[in-house]
C-alpha cells in the first residue's frame, strides 16, 4: 500500500529524513518511533503531499505523491501533529467543510460525516464551536476529520499526544479500531504507545531507520540488555559476590539501600533473561529477596543501545574484512 | 466541474468567516456610514451650488443646471476609493495568515484541490463582500432617482461604481497575496496597506509637465483609470488594466503559497 524508496528531506543544509526506506501492507499498523526532530513528522508530510522530498520517492497505493499528488489525497486521511481545527466553527460544520473539500459527494455528505461522528465519539459537541473543546475532543475531531472519506490510508502524526491517561486509552481504542480496513502509519516518542496498537514498529533516529521489527521482537530483542533491579537483604560484599557470580551477569552496583535492605542494579547479558537464575543464587546464597523488576529501557537506551550495536556490528565486520 | 465545486467550499466558509466574526459588520458599517455622511454633506454642498448657478443665471444668464454626475457622485466614488484602500487589508489580512498560524493551511494542501483553488476561494470571498458592501453604499444614489427631480444620468454612475468594484479587487487581489507571506494577520495587515498606499501614488506621478518615463509610472497607478470610469468614459484601456493587476496580484498569491512547499 505504501512504498518508500530512499526518501531524503533536506531543509537547506540540514538534513531532516537520510535516505529512509520501508514498506506497509494493506490493514497494517505501522507505528514511526522516535526521539523529537527524528524526522516522523517530515516523513509524514511526504507521504501527504504536503512537502516534495529532496530524493528518493513515495508511492500511496501505487501512486507517486511527487507525480500524482491528487490521486495520493483523495486515498489519504492524515492528522496532523497540532489538529487543522478552525475555532470558529462548530464540529458538525467544520467536518461537512472537511467533506466537502475531500471530494466526498453531495448525497454521501451527511451520511460520512454521521459516521466520522460516531466512530470518534464525538456526537455530544457536535454544534459546539471547536475552540471551547478540550484537548482530548479536539484531538478527536482531527482524527474524525482524517478518517471522514473513508481513505485507504491513515497517517497520524503524535495522535496521543498532549492527552491525559484516559484519553490516550481512548485514541489507542479508537486507532487499533481502524486497522483492518485502513492501513495506519501513526508517529510517537513513547515506547508503550506502539507496543499496545501496532503490529510492526519502525525505529527513527536522526532521519535514519535504526530498527523495524515487530513490538514484541523488538522487546525481546532489547529486554535482556536491560538492567534489572533487586532488593535484598544481607551483608552487602556478599550479596554482590552472590549475584555477580550468576551466569550472564556483566556487572553489578549498589544503588542505594535502607532498613538493611539493599538495592542493586544488575546489568544482564543481551538477549538473555537471567530473572530466575539470579533470584534462585539470591536466595540459596541464604539473603532474603524483597524485590526483583525489570528496569524497562527509556528510548534514549533504546536508540543509545540500537545505535552503539549498529556500530560494533559495523566495525567488527569491517576488522573482518580486514583481515 | 469539481474545480467550480471545492472553490465553492472554500468561498462559503470564508464568506460564513467573514459574518460569524466581527469583520464583515464592521467592513459594512463604516463603508455605509461614511458613504452615507459623504452623500449627504454632497448633496448640501450640491444644493447650495445649484441655488447660486441659478441665481447667477437669472443676472447674468449661463447654465441653469449643474451636472450631478460632476459635483455629486464623481467626488463621492473618489473619497469612497480611499476608504477603500483602509477597509481592503482589514477583509484580506487574514486570509492566509490565519491559516498558517493555525495550520490548517496543513488540511488545505493535503487535501484534493488545488492551490489555485483555495486562492480562488478566498479572493472570490472577499470580493463579494466588497461587492455587497458596494451595493449597500449605491443605496444612497439611487435614493436620488426616488426623491430629485433632476436625476443624474445613470451610465457615468454605472461606469463609476464598476471602476470603484475593479480598484477594490486590485486591492483584494494584492492583499490575498501579502496575506500569504507571514503567519502574523497583523503584519500582513500593515504591509497591504503599504503596498496599496504605493499602488495609490503612482497615480501622483502625472502632472501636465510630467515626461514620458513619469507618464508610464502615473498609468500604473491604480486612482489613474478611476477617473475616466468615474465621467462616464469607459475605455477598454482601463478595464484591461483593471483585470491585468487582478490577475498579477492572484497569480503572485498562487505562485506564493506554491513555493512555500518548497521552501518549507
Ligand atoms: N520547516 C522546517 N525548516 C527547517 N528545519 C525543519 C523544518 N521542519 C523540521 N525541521 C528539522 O528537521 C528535523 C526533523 O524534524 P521533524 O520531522 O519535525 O521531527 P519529529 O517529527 O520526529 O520530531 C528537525 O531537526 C527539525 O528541526
Ligand atoms: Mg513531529
Amino acid at each position: 500500500m505504501i512504498e518508500v524508496d530512499s526518501l531524503t528531506k533536506r531543509y537547506g543544509r540540514a538534513t531532516a529524513v537520510d535516505g529512509v526506506s520501508f514498506r506497509v501492507e494493506k490493514g497494517e499498523i505501522l507505528g514511526f518511533l522516535g526521539p523529537n526532530g527524528a524526522g516522523k513528522t517530515t516523513t509524514m508530510r511526504i507521504l501527504t503531499c504536503y512537502l516534495p522530498p529532496t530524493q528518493g520517492t513515495a508511492r500511496v497505493g501505487g501512486y507517486d505523491v511527487f507525480e500524482q499528488p491528487m490521486e495520493v489525497r483523495r486515498r489519504v486521511g492524515y492528522l496532523p501533529e497540532t489538529p487543522p481545527l478552525y475555532p470558529d466553527m462548530e464540529v458538525h460544520d467544520y467536518l461537512d467543510f472537511c467533506a466537502k473539500i475531500k471530494g466526498v459527494a453531495a448525497r454521501e455528505r451527511e451520511a460520512k460525516v454521521g459516521a466520522a461522528i460516531d466512530k470518534c465519539r464525538v456526537g455530544d459537541v457536535r454544534t459546539t464551536l471547536i475552540g471551547k473543546l478540550s484537548k482530548g475532543y479536539r484531538q478527536r475531531v482531527g482524527v474524525a476529520q482524517a478518517i471522514l472519506h473513508n481513505p485507504d490510508v491513515l497517517i497520524l502524526d503524535e495522535p496521543t499526544a498532549g492527552l491525559d491517561p484516559k484519553q490516550i486509552i481512548e485514541t489507542r481504542e479508537l486507532i487499533r479500531g481502524l486497522g483492518g480496513d485502513h492501513t495506519v502509519i501513526l508517529s510517537t516518542h513513547i515506547l508503550p504507545e506502539v507496543q499496545l496498537t501496532c503490529g510492526r514498529v519502525l525505529i527513527i533516529n536522526e532521519g535514519r531507520v535504526v530498527a523495524e521489527d515487530s513490538p514484541e521482537n523488538l522487546t525481546r530483542r532489547l529486554k535482556g540488555a536491560g538492567t534489572l533491579r533487586i532488593e535484598v537483604r544481607g551483608e552487602e560484599n556478599a550479596v554482590l559476590a552472590t549475584v555477580r557470580a550468576v551466569p550472564g551477569i556483566l556487572a553489578a552496583h549498589v544503588r542505594g539501600g535502607h532498613d538493611e535492605a539493599l538495592v542493586i542494579d544488575v546489568e544482564a547479558e543481551a538477549g538473555r533473561d537471567v530473572r530466575s537464575d539470579l533470584a534462585g543464587a539470591v536466595v540459596t546464597g541464604g539473603h532474603g529477596l524483597l524485590g526483583l523488576q525489570q528496569m524497562g529501557m527509556s528510548l534514549e537506551e533504546i536508540f543509545l543501545h540500537l545505535t552503539t550495536t549498529d556500530e560494533t556490528e559495523a566495525a567488527g565486520a569491517a576488522e573482518a574484512k580486514e583481515a | 466541474m469539481t474545480a467550480l465545486w471545492n472553490v465553492t467550499a472554500i468561498f462559503q466558509k470564508e464568506w460564513r468567516h467573514y459574518f460569524g466574526s466581527p469583520i464583515a459588520w464592521v467592513a459594512l458599517f463604516v463603508w455605509t456610514l461614511l458613504f452615507g455622511i459623504f452623500f449627504s454633506f454632497g448633496v448640501t454642498f450640491f444644493l447650495e451650488m445649484s441655488m447660486r448657478a441659478s441665481q447667477q443665471a437669472m443676472q447674468y444668464g449661463g447654465p441653469t443646471r449643474l451636472s450631478m454626475n460632476e459635483m455629486l457622485i464623481q467626488p463621492i466614488l473618489q473619497n469612497m476609493a480611499v476608504v477603500a484602500l483602509f477597509i481592503a487589508p482589514m477583509l484580506t489580512m487574514r486570509l492566509f495568515a490565519e491559516e498558517k498560524r493555525q495550520g490548517t493551511i496543513e488540511l488545505l494542501a493535503t487535501s484534493p484541490l488545488s492551490d489555485l483553488q483555495v486562492v480562488m476561494g478566498k479572493f472570490l470571498a472577499a470580493a463579494a463582500l466588497y461587492f455587497l458592501m458596494l451595493l449597500a453604499g449605491l443605496v444612497n444614489v439611487v435614493l436620488i432617482w426616488t426623491y430629485a427631480d433632476t436625476t443624474p444620468e445613470w451610465q457615468p454612475v454605472a461606469s463609476g461604481a464598476l471602476g470603484l468594484f475593479l480598484l477594490g479587487c486590485c486591492f483584494l487581489a494584492m492583499g490575498t497575496f501579502v496575506s500569504t507571506l507571514t503567519r502574523n494577520q497583523i503584519v500582513a495587515g500593515i504591509l497591504s496597506f503599504c503596498l496599496f498606499l504605493g499602488m495609490w501614488t503612482l497615480g501622483w506621478a502625472d502632472s501636465p509637465t510630467a515626461g514620458s518615463g513619469m507618464k508610464v509610472v502615473a498609468y500604473l497607478g491604480v486612482t489613474t483609470h478611476l477617473e475616466d470610469l468615474a465621467k462616464g468614459v469607459v475605455d477598454l484601456k482601463d478595464i484591461v488594466f483593471y483585470l491585468s493587476v487582478i490577475t498579477f496580484g492572484l497569480f503572485l498569491a498562487h505562485q506564493s503559497v506554491e513555493s512555500q512547499r518548497w521552501r518549507a
